[in-house]
Parts: C-alpha cells; sequence; structure tokens
C-alpha cells in the first residue's frame, strides 16, 4: 500500500504500529565494496594491479591462499596457490585471477578491474562496520605489501570510492537476509523511497556531475557519488542500466526460505556512523515490513529522477515528487521512515536487526536528520559528503578556487585515498562506532553468530585441506577418499555456538568431516 | 577438552557519547579547519591537474 505523503503520515504510521507482528528473519548482512585502483609510474593495468594488491596480501600475511572454485570460475586451479606475477599475466582472460577466502570469513577479489572486498555475513549492523573497517585495513596492509613489488618509481593508488569522475562508477554493495515468503513488490515498496533519501546521510559526496546528458560542472557539488549512475527503478543488472531496487535472486542460501536483497545504490562511506546508520535504517524497514507486509510506505512518483534531484541539492530544499502528486524534500521522506522505523523498534523490541543497535541507530537517525534541518555542518563529524563538503568550501576559500578547479576534485578524490599518509578522510574528525580492538581483532576472526564463522575457522585452522570455500559450502580434500563438500544452507547456522567445539576438537579435516555427519553435532 | 571459544558480542561506545559534542563549538572547530587546510596544502597530489586528468576508472558494479 502507498501511503499519502502529506501531514497525515505520521500519524498514519503511528495507527499501523499495533499490526506489528514479530516474525521478521534475522538480519544477517554483509557489505561488498570494489575499490579504485591506479597505477602510477608504471603501466597502470588496473586487472594486474588489482591482482597484485590482492597477492601481495595474501603472500605476505598468509603462506598460502584459499581459492573458490565452485562459485566463479571451474578453470581456476585451486591447487596452484602460487601468487601469479601480475606483470606477466594476460589481462585479455576473463576469469577471476585472484579470489581469497580468508580467515575472517570475507572474500578478498578481482571484480572486473576492481579488488573487491565482501565482508563476511554478520549478524548485525555494528558488526558490519567492524568488518568493513576490517576490510579497510587488510586493504592497507596489502598496499604497504605491494608497493614493496611494484616497479622502482611506481606507486599503487587504492581508493574507497564509486566514481572516477568521468563517467565510469563502481559498487559498494549491501546484503540482506529476506524472508522469501514477503512478496518481492513489498520489498520494492519497503525500500525504494528509503533508497532515493537516504543518500542525505549516507552519501559520501561529489564535486561535479556525471549525469549522462549534462556537462561535469552543471554541479558544483552534490550529495551522493552514485546517484548519477541509476537509469531504472528495478530491475536486473548491476554495471548498465543500474536499477535503484536490484532483482538479483542469488541467496547463497535456502531459497525457499530466504531471498538475499542485493543492493546496489549505495555509496562506499568512510564515515563509521554512516555505514552503520545506512545498514541499521534499511535493516530495520525491511523487518518492519515483513513484521507487516501491508505496512504503509512512503512512495515517489518518479525514483530515478528524483534520485539525482536529491543528490544534485546540498542544501536540501529541492522537493521532489510524491506518488500523491504532492511534492516533498527528501529530509521529510526520511522523517516519516524514522517514525516507520522507530514504531516498528518499540512495537516489536527489534529482535531481528539486534536491540542495541536499533537503539543506537535510531538515536543517530534522529541526531544526524535534526542537525541536517539545523545546520548540515552541524553532521561534519557523522556525514560523508558534509566533511567532504566543508573541507572543499573552506580550501576553495582560502586559495580562491573555481568550484571545478582540479585541486578542489583532488581533495574529493583524496578524500577517499586508502594511503595513511594521503588519506583525508581520517583527518576529519569523523566519529568511530567500532573499537580498534574489534577492528584489529576482525582483520582475521570470523562473526561468532553466522555460518561465516565456520569458513573462517576451517580455513585457519585445516588451510591446507580446505579445497574451495563459497558462501554456502566448503569442500575438504580428506587425503585418499573422494572430496567432501559441506553443505552452508542456512547463514544462522555454523556459528561459534554450533562448531567451534567440533572444530576445535577435530585434528584434521577428515576428523571434522566425519565428526559433522555424526548426528547430535 | 578444548576450550569453548568464547562468546565475544562487540563492546559499545558508551551513550553520553553519542550524545556529545553534536555542534561544533565555533572557534576551535575554525582552528581545527585551518590546521587541516595546511595539512591539505602539504599532502595534496602535487600536480592536482594531471592527477585528476589521470584518475580513470574502469566502470564495475
Amino acid at each position: 500500500m502507498l501511503v499519502r505523503l502529506g501531514e497525515d503520515a505520521q500519524s498514519n504510521a503511528l495507527k499501523q504500529g499495533s499490526t506489528f507482528r514479530p516474525m521478521a528473519v534475522p538480519k544477517v548482512c554483509g557489505i561488498e565494496t570494489e575499490y579504485g585502483i591506479l597505477v602510477r609510474g608504471a603501466e597502470n593495468n588496473p586487472v594486474t594491479a588489482s591482482a597484485l594488491l590482492i597477492n601481495a596480501y595474501t603472500g605476505a600475511v598468509h603462506d598460502k591462499v584459499a581459492f573458490d572454485l565452485i562459485a566463479e570460475d571451474p578453470r581456476r586451479d585451486a591447487r596452484s596457490p602460487d601468487p601469479l606475477d601480475p606483470y606477466e599475466f594476460d589481462p585479455e582472460l576473463e576469469y577471476v585471477p585472484v579470489n581469497a577466502v580468508l580467515t575472517n570469513g570475507a572474500r578478498y577479489y578481482v571484480d572486473h578491474a576492481h579488488p573487491e572486498m565482501s565482508t563476511p555475513e554478520v549478524r548485525s549492523p555494528l558488526e558490519s562496520v567492524i568488518w568493513d573497517r576490517a576490510g579497510e585495513e587488510i586493504v592497507r596492509e596489502s598496499i604497504d605489501a605491494a608497493q614493496r613489488l611494484v616497479p622502482d618509481g611506481a606507486e599503487l593508488l587504492v581508493h574507497k570510492n564509486n566514481s572516477d569522475g568521468k563517467g565510469n562508477s563502481y559498487g559498494c554493495h549491501e546484503n540482506y537476509l529476506v524472508d522469501r515468503s514477503l512478496p518481492f513488490g513489498k520489498v520494492t515498496t519497503a525500500v525504494m523511497a528509503h533508497f532515493v533519501t537516504r543518500q542525505i546521510f549516507a552519501g559520501s559526496g561529489k564535486v561535479g556531475c556525471e549525469l549522462p546528458g549534462m556537462s561535469s560542472d552543471a554541479v558544483e557539488y552534490q550529495i551522493s557519488q552514485r546517484a548519477d549512475f541509476f537509469e531504472e527503478e528495478v530491475g536486473l543488472e548491476t554495471t548498465v542500466r543500474r536499477p535503484i531496487v536490484n532483482t538479483r535472486d542469488e541467496p547463497h542460501c535456502d531459497a525457499s526460505r530466504y531471498r538475499r536483497l542485493h543492493v546496489i545504490t549505495g555509496d562506499a562511506n568512510m564515515s563509521e556512523v554512516a555505514t552503520f546508520l545506512k545498514v541499521a535504517s534499511t535493516a530495520m524497514l525491511l523487518s518492519a515490513v515483513e513484521d507487516n507486509p501491508d505496512l504503509e510506505m512512503p512512495a515517489l512518483a518518479s525514483p530515478v529522477r528524483a534520485i539525482t534531484q536529491v543528490s544534485h541539492d546540498p542544501t536540501l530544499a529541492t522537493a521532489v515528487q510524491a506518488f500523491d502528486g504532492t511534492t516533498i524534500r527528501a529530509i521529510d521522506v526520511q522523517w516519516q521512515l524514522f517514525e516507520i522505523a522507530r514504531n516498528w523498534f518499540e512495537q516489536t523490541g527489534g529482535e531481528a536487526v539486534g536491540e542495541a543497535d536499533c537503539a543506537l541507530a535510531l538515536k543517530h537517525w534522529e541526531r544526524i536528520l535534526a542537525g541536517l534541518e539545523h545546520d548540515p555542518r552541524t553532521v561534519a563529524d557523522s556525514v560523508d559528503w558534509v566533511a567532504k563538503h566543508r573541507l572543499i568550501s573552506a580550501y576553495a576559500e582560502r586559495h580562491q578556487l573555481e568550484p571545478s578547479s582540479a585541486a578542489l576534485r583532488a581533495i574529493d578524490l583524496q578524500y577517499h585515498d586508502m594511503r595513511r599518509v594521503k588519506g583525508l578522510a581520517s583527518r576529519c574528525g569523523l566519529r568511530t562506532i567500532a573499537t580498534d580492538e574489534q577492528v584489529s581483532r576482525a582483520k582475521t576472526s570470523p562473526p561468532e553468530t553466522t555460518r561465516a564463522f565456520f569458513r573462517g575457522r576451517c580455513i585457519e585452522r585445516f588451510r591446507n585441506e580446505v579445497l574451495a570455500a563459497n558462501w554456502d559450502s566448503m569442500v575438504f580434500d580428506v587425503g585418499a577418499d573422494p572430496l567432501r563438500r559441506v553443505p552452508m544452507d542456512d547463514p544462522l547456522r555454523g556459528t561459534a555456538e554450533l562448531v567451534a567445539n567440533v572444530i576445535n576438537n577435530s585434528a584434521t579435516a577428515k576428523e571434522l568431516v566425519a565428526a559433522l555427519a555424526e548426528p547430535n553435532e | 577438552m578444548p576450550d569453548r571459544i568464547q562468546r565475544k558480542m562487540p563492546e559499545r561506545q558508551s551513550e553520553e557519547t553519542i550524545e556529545s559534542d553534536v555542534v561544533e563549538s565555533g572557534g576551535s572547530a575554525t582552528d581545527d579547519l585551518d590546521d587541516l587546510l595546511d595539512e591539505i596544502d602539504e599532502i595534496l597530489e602535487e600536480n592536482a591537474e594531471d592527477f585528476v586528468r589521470s584518475y580513470v576508472q574502469k566502470g564495475g558494479q
């Protein structure tokens, strides 16, 4: 059902509250980040550079790499773990040149022409921040290791951003576990207006415009890295004609029970608060619709047009067309969604997302919306586009620069630079949510409350016997016997509680597989 | 018998820290910003024009 977007909306949301029935499936989630990569001072081949980056890490930090050979390409020989020489490697071959599964349960690989880090499946938004940040630290260590391998005078640059400013975009995707019984149309209704408007707190900011048909300097500064690249409301594509709601139905788990909502609209965030709120808000709204499929959600008349209208106006004053013919500002849509999420939380306790995470997210959500409404500069410690805008505005003023000047575009890029000595985001006083200790541990340890625990711990303990690791299965080489595949169809099994003992008690993969086959294990 | 792995739930910052410093104090924020701009002058890519021009990525997902 579609809600009227006028003044009744908040009271509508409140009236609906009594109808929430806590049935939502746990919002297991994860983040996949494609990083920008550039070689200076040597041949700039992004595929070989990405392979070098990852191999330098897996070769330097681990002595051997576990390769997935099921999901991506059977031509990849999982038994040849030696790092490829990136400068010998033929980039024209269309297989995944590097595809590592790490002991923290993450997947670190070359996707198209970018290094990509997929966090392990986690059970809460806070955990998604911790493992996303751990991914950043792994990338930083990779840069340090790779820098020792590039020719003299060459330099490897890696950016956690989503666009090169020239019309080329690469994604930061989120994934959420959704109940299969919820019709996909309801999923779309739950998130469409959110995906158009959440950029006001989750956008990472960009100098200039990349919307086809508009000149680069038609927009001085916009809220989102990614908004210019969406052409459809709903669809299957991810690299062309990108849709706001992606319909890829590849659950990587029991398809009879679950969907995996694959979200491609988001910006890669440097702010932990932004990552946290992006994931938490989306997880809460999905849960609310699972708990009440007839919940009325805000609806926009033209989401594709609206996502750029919102992005192109950092004053937040622009009103976009609502489904009912009225107009509404993005921040007012967000206030309505905030009320729905808060109401859902108060009615249900928020168990599907985690009570503490919901409470924390609602505080940040309210604080940031109020701050944006009052004066966006007040949330420069939480919102990437505001933090970057503050730098760019002040720098332009100090040096009397034109809005489209190269120096400002360089600051834009450098905000996302992963090199410690160059990165600007880390110098902006952004708030943190995860502790250094949590992030440090998450570089090598898996989350304990999803199947990622089983994956990560098996790779750590039985590295030489793991032939392949995939999201939903692992294949062990147990010597003379046939290969053994262990299915992991349920993301909520394979947790520390369920399998830590049996992994610890098994001296070999063969013992592990035998123990798992016994009843009551 | 091997030790059972302890389940460690992530610790959180206290809620007080969330409520604090919602609004920047004018003076120190300005000083911080000036310091930061000085630092940007030092570490910004030397030839910004070349850097921005050479920053070309292949489209991804």
